[in-house]
């Protein structure tokens, strides 16, 4: 099976403390830490699990510029097969829509059987997998928390539903799956792996590469753009607690229980 | 000159960092106070590689070099000296002294089990009678026919109890001082051979520490590590690559003591205001991160060298010296700064104040090392 499985790099939530920009539309993105999207390192790992017991082979691809390259190698150090970057200028500032069309792209180039995103980027809004699966007219689920291979060209799925029920759905391949983490334990990067994709070439694809018009891409084809980005302020719906780690809990428990949400 | 990491070496430092947050941070006081061995830990090093950085591939190693070797040391230190320690004695004391001083039938037999950490080695050169006067050995070895015969102590030897082979030195011509002593392998289960008392530690309590003995342990004559005679000025040369490691174990406690102590510097408000507002407790801080930097160059220098083929032995002290000092002020003023909580087992500043000083002692105690650099910066 040929699976795909779009990864983003994002900022390390546990690494950084997050700070607004001086013009207050984006954080401060100086000295970030970046790591791979957790949700997208779970697809990953189911990707090398499929393979691994029903054959078949992994590439990853991430939209992005040379630095997000990165997460391209830790993935392939983690046991994917190849590594693609989609990188051009004309991507730049690219809504949802914008991100899908070029993943699109890529997957019409290509024979993916099955294709895999994380459930969201922990600074997006979980649109690409669902938005790629409609340009690709192939069937999509999403919130998926197990796969197994059936015969025929079937997987069967399942998805955690709110209130800790399970659906399971049988859907046909080709197609475009959303990831939760939980679904597997991925492994950790080994110092072989490591080393053995250091010095891998990363296929790079422009609009020319792919047959993207530019225009429909990037900030040129974005219909959603971000106007602000503020952190609350503190006051009524928004309360910081203070104190050590002991007292914030004691704190949170007492909020609970004020509130009626323990008993 | 270059002063950034590789990609790679980025890659794994991050590798590191992830395995030493998920896997380790959690356990760390659970480890600590009864002083747990984390086996269990310790074999998925293996798994990832970690337990054998240094050594070729074809020897079942990472095929990496000391940078990467110390960049490993310095981010499961962060979080844990203990583990840190554990895999520098197994790495660069142990199987190190195999590699550089073994010959191939032995590097091919011991370096790919220990390299993925099916084995976990050890490496014997203290006695009761001879600590910084290494050379002052008492533990003997006598050849009778096709083995050897081994009698003595050692003491204070990291993974004593949980070797499953320990690196030992001993006396094979009394007449010839530090010529006259030769290195051994002797493997677990060798009639003779046992570990003896663990010692209850001030720090690093979850690393294991214990006595090597051997009464009349009888092992093949092939476990001659090395030329007869050879094995002292042998482990001189395995020390010089360990004491970059146990500088990368201070490096790595130096970091995570000052990391702590910054993020309680902008939590903790007295007066009103967070107290690294405070020009005494932000100047603590910017000594600690001057010094720590100082000590990463001086490391990565050592380490760099030492991968350029070069002789360390001055630069290994001084990175040694250097960084353990500098671990032990900035363990120091963390607790400090973090005033009586630091005092309390709560926050992770007492256990690097405990855990940092073993690295002014081991592998050469600070004036052992000013001892070592004098010698160099003399010499002609
Ligand atoms: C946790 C731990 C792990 C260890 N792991 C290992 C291991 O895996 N393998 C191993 O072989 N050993 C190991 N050691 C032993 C360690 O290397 C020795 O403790 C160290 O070399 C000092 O020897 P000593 O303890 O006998 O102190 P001593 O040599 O008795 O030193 C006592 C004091 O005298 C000073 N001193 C001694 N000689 C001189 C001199 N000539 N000039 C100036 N001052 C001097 C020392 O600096 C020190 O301050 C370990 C020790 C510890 C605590």
């Amino acid at each position: 099976m040929e699976i795909l499985v779009c990864v983003r790099r994002v900022p390390d939530t546990s690494e950084n403390e997050i700070q607004l920009s001086s013009a207050g539309n984006d954080i401060e993105r100086d000295d970030l830490v970046y790591s791979v999207n957790e949700p997208d390192n779970y697809a990953v790992e189911e990707a090398i699990q499929i393979a691994a017991n029903a054959g078949g082979n992994v590439t990853v691809v991430t939209v992005g510029s040379e630095e997000d390259e990165e997460v391209l190698r830790r993935e392939m150090a983690m046991g994917a097969n190849q590594g693609v970057l989609l990188s051009d200028d004309a991507f730049a500032g690219s809504d949802g829509k914008g991100i899908a069309t070029i993943l699109k792209a890529l997957v019409q180039k290509g024979h993916y059987d099955l294709v895999l995103t994380g459930t969201q980027a922990e600074d997006g809004g979980a649109q690409v997998g669902g938005m790629l699966a409609a340009l690709l007219d192939y069937p999509f689920a999403s919130l998926v928390n197990a796969i197994t291979v059936l015969d025929g060209g079937k997987l069967k799925i399942s998805r955690e539903i709110e209130g800790g029920n399970r659906e399971m759905s049988e859907i046909d391949l080709p197609c475009v799956l959303s990831i939760q983490t939980g679904i597997n334990e991925p492994r950790y990067v080994g110092m072989r792996g490591i080393r053995q994709v250091a010095s891998v070439e990363i296929p790079t694809f422009g609009t020319s590469d792919l047959g993207v018009d530019p225009a429909s891409v990037g900030t040129a084809g974005a219909k959603v753009k971000r106007t602000d980005y503020f952190m609350p302020v503190l006051g009524k719906g928004a309360e910081i607690l203070q104190g050590s780690q002991e007292e914030i809990i004691d704190q949170l428990i007492e909020l609970m229980k004020a509130k009626g949400g323990l008993n | 000159m270059d002063f950034q990491l590789s990609d790679e070496q980025l890659q794994l430092k991050k590798t590191v960092r992830e395995f030493a947050e998920r896997e380790i941070a959690p356990n760390v006081m659970k480890w600590d106070e009864p002083g747990t061995f984390p086996l269990e830990t310790i074999k998925e090093l293996g798994k990832l590689g970690l337990m054998g950085t240094i050594f070729p591939t074809e020897y079942g190693g990472a095929g990496m070099g000391y940078v990467e070797y110390v960049t490993a040391i310095e981010e499961l230190s962060r979080v844990d000296g203990s583990v840190g320690i554990i895999v520098a004695a197994h790495t660069s004391l142990c199987s190190n002294h195999i590699f550089v001083a073994g010959n191939e039938d032995q590097r091919r037999k011991y370096i790919p089990q220990l390299a993925s950490g099916e084995f976990i080695g050890a490496w014997g050169l203290t006695e009761p009678g001879a600590g910084s006067d290494a050379g002052g050995a008492r533990c003997s070895a006598v050849r009778r026919r096709n083995t050897w015969v081994l009698n003595g102590t050692k003491t204070f030897i990291t993974n004593g109890h949980y070797s499953d082979l320990a690196v030992v030195v001993a006396v094979t011509d009394k007449t010839a001082h530090t010529h006259g002593l030769s290195a051994f392998v002797v493997e677990k289960g060798t009639k003779g051979f046992r570990s003896g008392k663990k010692e209850n530690k001030l720090g690093l309590r979850a690393s294991d520490t214990s006595e090597l003995i051997f009464e009349d342990c009888e092992i093949p004559a092939e476990n001659l590590l090395g030329h007869e005679g050879e094995g002292f000025i042998d482990a001189m040369k395995v020390l010089d690559g360990g004491r970059i490691s146990i500088a990368a174990l201070g490096l790595g406690m130096a970091q995570g003591a000052y990391e702590s102590a910054l993020n309680y510097s902008k939590e903790r408000k007295q007066f009103g205001k967070p107290i690294s507002d405070f020009q005494a407790i932000a100047f603590k801080l910017a000594d600690m991160a001057t010094e720590i930097d100082a000590a990463r160059l001086l490391t990565h220098r050592a380490a760099a060298m030492k991968d350029a083929g070069m002789k360390t032995t001055l630069e290994s002290s001084m990175a040694k010296l250097y960084t353990s000092e500098v671990a032990v002020r900035c363990a120091n003023e963390c607790v400090q700064i973090h005033g009586g909580y630091g005092f309390i087992k709560d926050y992770p500043a007492e256990k690097f104040y405990r855990d940092v000083k073993l690295c002014t002692i081991g592998e050469g105690t600070s004036e052992i090392q000013r001892l070592v650099i004098a010698r160099q910066i003399l010499k002609d």
